[in-house]
């Protein structure tokens, strides 16, 4: 026994643990590259169904919840601007792309084109959640807040800019500085790796800055086309409010601009539809329009939305770590695993948006 | 890497059974060595030791609720805090021990060795795994020593919402949640290194039964584990955001929440009590010293109770208000769900049938197992059916029967496998004769404790009382007693193993004659495990495994 075990004392790293046929990218306890390939595959293939079970609770309580109280879905999705979503919807599909593109790319080695993919799905990343901070703050602005928060909606204000969208740019801000300086100091010490990890940080930070002003933009329209709206909200609140209404201002500054032509049809047919239950139920209770109501509409919003914002945050930061192996040259057609890994778990995220976006935004 | 260097010897060579110079155990040095450590033994050994401490605080509990019941009032602890430990006691042994017990601990240990593999597929996600477990547990001590917890383990709406203990509940849910993660984590790597990573030879059905187990009970953790996080995410969103989701105040629905965390927790169960199974299969076999009747069957039953054990969670919510047609079929599901352990355990007894049975330590604890796990089993079925279960819902009954599955079942097989492994693990033999009397005094202590508890289930004592009817008070002391009895067997357990470690002899390779190839490599195994491929067998194939007197132990004869 002592013949075989009495090896001089190696150490606990795996690297110095190699056969010598173990090239550095294979992890020592795997015999070759297909076993490590197949085993990292299937490893993020069940944490992928992890993912899917943990999302598929909260779509079990939206199909509870919708299915018990339909109207405050109607009534509460018209404060969803579909513009943003449908944007967002565009912005990630076309990252599942790229990302798509990237898998190809470190396989064939082309490892420019690589940090450029993964530079793309970064910066769409960015843009989403952009978009997503100006559709938070601005529901907060209005108090459309989960749960024993929500305040109903009396109409006859935009919502005060309370600075919340500032908050959330903050982290971004600094972050996008500290690019721009390290962006700058890859060129000073002209280092071909760190400048092409600077620039995609650059460009995603940059990116998130376009996501809010894109957002913003199609919010302000939104808000400014109300007034020929008004006439279908008028139908919507009159049924829906008892509390008194002032309804000279638009409540729903968050309905689209141009969906003129399209939503109002939409609209009044919700109202019709919330009439009809108003007259049926005819009790105070049965008002959506408050926090036991459309306040647990948005507890939904918020956790669905909220936690699938966590995933891309997490995607983000797996993304960045690509592109720091990707600059250092690290895939080949033997070693792409984490890009592919982290690929399927992007198109999952990708996935789950899908889903949200019309059950969410698109509810007629 | 260096071990290939030298000169291959098999590691099945005989003669070389002498204590190895190098193994894991001595492998590198230090702290760091440990807390740093990518090896699956390492990793597994310090499960044992955090899950072990995990159960004796637990135990701390058990006991001073038992103490507390002695008299019908006025017991020592006020009534929030008998719910504050009846609690703690609760969530400790559920989540921080029986749940990463057998396949954090000794699953990591012998999983990759029973494989013949040198680790499990991802070394790091394993360190992690145990690094999440370890916030867990400071998560729960901050939930214990700043509010104190009193909600019950399950945590039920609206109460969890309302109480004051706000703090605790966070703490706690949120340490469910990080605990919920390291226990995906292990289920997702035990699947993957079993799919993936087996040598040649190492078929399906080659497997050692623990395997099987292991398996079937990643499949549940890794399917069921992820809605108790979100439902623990959404808890403590109705704590911090109000989002009324589980609150009826706020038109949400408490049904849902219970629908939600059964949903994982009766899954949970077989997630506790499916590794025991393995263990006992492993014991069975071995020291009767006859391969295991029904290999198949037992294969297949492991994979059947994870399938059925999703469809029957709702016989815990018979009195909670659903439909009738739903509460009469989650209780004809649960019916067919104590099939499959029904097989396991015919197969166990056939296993035994003209065996030659050596009654030592481990195998004393898997008959305790065999005799505690049918009497938990089958008060099972009154609790599944309808009728009764509406009188026995929430009483010692329910107390009883979940005592006699968790600890009948799983403590007991888990001590086994302590026991029967502990020589591979350590390198030690632990005084034989000294286990022996632990098993008997926790057998008799055991059936002392929980015994009574089924009587006055019947009776209608109620469970969670701080106080209760005088009549029911010579039933709750003899269960004090008990609980003392059998406290006092934990405990010479314990002094058993750790002496050996002191002045145990050293442990041949196979002290027991098994034919899995953990007994193949040294006691304890080298760093890498193997130095050089095993050879697959039949891992229940005991006919060239003989006894040498030369080691103290069995070797095989090829
Ligand atoms: C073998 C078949 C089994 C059946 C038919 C069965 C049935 C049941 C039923 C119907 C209940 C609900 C009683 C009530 O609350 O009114 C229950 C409770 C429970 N069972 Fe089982 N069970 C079985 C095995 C197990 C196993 C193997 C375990 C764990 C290792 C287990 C652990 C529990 C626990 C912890 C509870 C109580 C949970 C609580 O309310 O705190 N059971 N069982
Ligand atoms: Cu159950």
């Amino acid at each position: 026994m002592t013949a075989i075990q009495d090896t001089a004392p190696h150490t606990d790293h795996a690297h110095d643990d190699h056969h010598h046929d173990h090239p550095s990218w294979l992890a020592h306890h795997f015999d070759d590259a297909e076993q490590q390939y197949d085993s990292g595959k299937l490893g993020m293939w069940l944490f992928l169904v992890t993912e899917v079970l943990f999302f598929s609770g909260m779509f079990c309580a939206y199909a509870l919840y919708r299915n018990r109280n339909p109207e405050v879905f109607e009534f509460c999705s018209a404060f969803l601007n579909e513009k943003l979503g449908a944007i967002n919807t565009g912005v990630l599909l076309f990252s599942s792309l790229t990302m798509a593109w990237a898998v190809r790319a470190s396989q064939l080695r082309q490892h420019t084109l690589l940090v450029g993919m993964l530079a793309a799905t970064l910066a769409c990343a960015a843009m989403f959640l952009g978009v997503k901070a100006v559709e938070y703050s601005h529901k907060w602005e209005l108090g459309l807040l989960p749960g024993k928060f929500y305040v109903a909606q009396l109409g006859g204000h935009h919502g005060d800019p309370k600075g919340y969208l500032e908050t959330l740019c903050v982290v971004p801000m600094i972050l996008t500085v500290l690019s721009a300086l390290y962006y700058v100091y890859s060129w000073v010490v002209n280092s071909t790796f760190h400048k092409q990890v600077a620039g995609p940080l650059l460009v995603t930070g940059l990116c998130f800055f376009v996501g809010v002003f894109l957002g913003q933009t199609l919010e302000a329209e939104a808000a400014d086309s109300h007034g020929g709206e008004h006439a279908e909200h008028h139908m919507v609140q009159g049924h829906v409010d008892h509390a008194s209404h002032d309804h000279a201002a638009a409540e729903h500054t968050e309905h689209p601009a141009d969906g003129a032509a399209a939503m109002p049809v939409v609209v009044a047919s919700a109202g019709e539809d919330v009439k009809v239950m108003k007259e049926q139920l005819a009790t105070p209770d049965a008002d959506v329009n408050q926090k036991s109501m459309a306040g647990l509409f948005f507890s939904i919003y918020y956790c669905m939305t909220g936690v699938h914002a966590i995933h891309i945050l997490g995607g983000m930061a797996v993304i960045t770590w690509l592109i720091v192996k990707a600059a250092r040259h690290e895939f080949h057609e033997q070693y792409f695993g984490p890009v592919d890994n982290v690929g399927l778990y992007w198109h999952l995220v990708d996935f789950i948006w899908i889903y949200l976006f019309p059950l969410l935004y698109l509810i007629t | 890497m260096s071990v290939v260097d030298r000169p291959i010897v098999s590691t099945e060579t005989a003669g070389a059974d002498s204590y190895p110079e190098h193994h894991f155990l001595n492998h590198t040095k230090g702290v760091l060595s440990w807390a740093l450590t990518l090896d699956h033994k390492r990793i597994g050994l310090m499960y044992l030791v955090g899950v072990m401490a995990s159960f004796a605080l637990g135990g701390m509990f058990a006991l001073m609720i038992r103490i507390h019941l002695w008299n019908f009032q006025d017991g020592w602890l006020d009534n929030k805090t008998y719910n504050q430990v009846f609690t703690l006691h609760g969530a400790i042994m559920v989540f921080l021990f029986i749940i990463p017990s057998i396949p954090a601990a000794l699953g990591n240990f012998f999983l990759p060795i029973m494989l013949g593999t040198k680790d499990v597929a991802f070394p790091r996600l394993n360190l992690s795994s145990f690094y999440l477990w370890v916030t867990g547990l400071i998560l729960f001590l901050t939930a214990l020593s700043v509010t104190g917890l009193d909600t019950g383990w399950t945590f039920y709406t609206p109460y969890s919402i309302e109480t004051q203990k706000g703090g605790a509940v966070l703490a706690a849910t949120f340490g469910v949640f990080v605990l919920g993660f390291s226990s995906i984590f292990t289920g997702l790597n035990f699947i993957v290194t079993i799919n993936t990573m087996r040598p040649p030879g190492m078929t399906w059905f080659r497997m050692p039964l623990f395997l099987w187990a292991t398996y079937a009970t990643s499949i549940i953790q890794v399917l069921a584990t992820p809605v108790l996080g979100i439902t623990v995410l959404l808890l403590s969103a109705e704590r911090l955001l109000g989002i009324g989701i589980f609150d009826p105040k706020l038109n949400g629905d408490p049904v849902t929440f219970q629908h939600f965390f059964w949903f994982y927790s009766h899954p949970a169960v077989y997630i506790m009590i499916l590794p025991a199974m393995g263990i006992i299969s492993e014991l069975m076999s071995v020291h009767c010293h006859k391969g295991i009747f029904g290999y198949r069957m037992i294969a297949y039953s492991s994979i059947a109770i994870a399938l059925f054990g999703f469809l029957v969670w709702g016989h815990h919510m018979f009195t909670s208000g659903m439909a009738d047609v739903t509460t009469v079929v989650f209780s004809a599901l649960t019916f067919t769900v104590s099939i499959p352990s029904a097989i396991k355990v015919f197969n166990w007894l056939g296993t035994m049938y003209q065996g030659t049975v050596s009654l030592n330590t481990p195998m004393l604890y898997a008959l305790a197992f065999i005799f505690l796990f049918t009497i938990g089993g089958l008060t099972g079925l009154p609790l599944g059916a309808l009728s009764t279960d509406m009188h026995f819902h929430d009483t010692y009954f329910v107390v009883a029967h979940f005592h006699y599955v968790m600890m009948g079942g799983t403590l007991v097989a888990f001590l086994g496998g302590v026991f029967h492994w502990w020589p591979k693990m350590t390198g030690r033999m632990f005084n034989d004769k000294l286990g022996m009397v632990s098993a008997i005094i926790v057998f008799i202590g055991f059936n002392l404790t929980f015994l009574p508890q089924f009587v006055l289930g019947t009776r209608g004592m109620p469970r969670r009382y701080a106080t209760y009817l005088e009549e029911f008070q010579d039933l709750h002391r003899l269960s004090t007693v008990g609980s003392l009895i059998l406290g006092f067997g934990l405990v010479t357990a314990l002094v058993v193993l750790l002496q050996s470690l002191v002045n145990g002899k050293k442990a041949p390779r196979n002290p027991w004659g098994g034919a899995t190839l953990e007994w193949m490599c040294s006691s304890p195994p080298p760093h890498d495990n193997f130095s050089s491929a095993p050879t697959v067998g039949d891992p229940y194939d005991f006919s060239k495994i003989e006894y040498d007197g030369r080691v103290g132990g069995y070797v095989r004869k090829d």
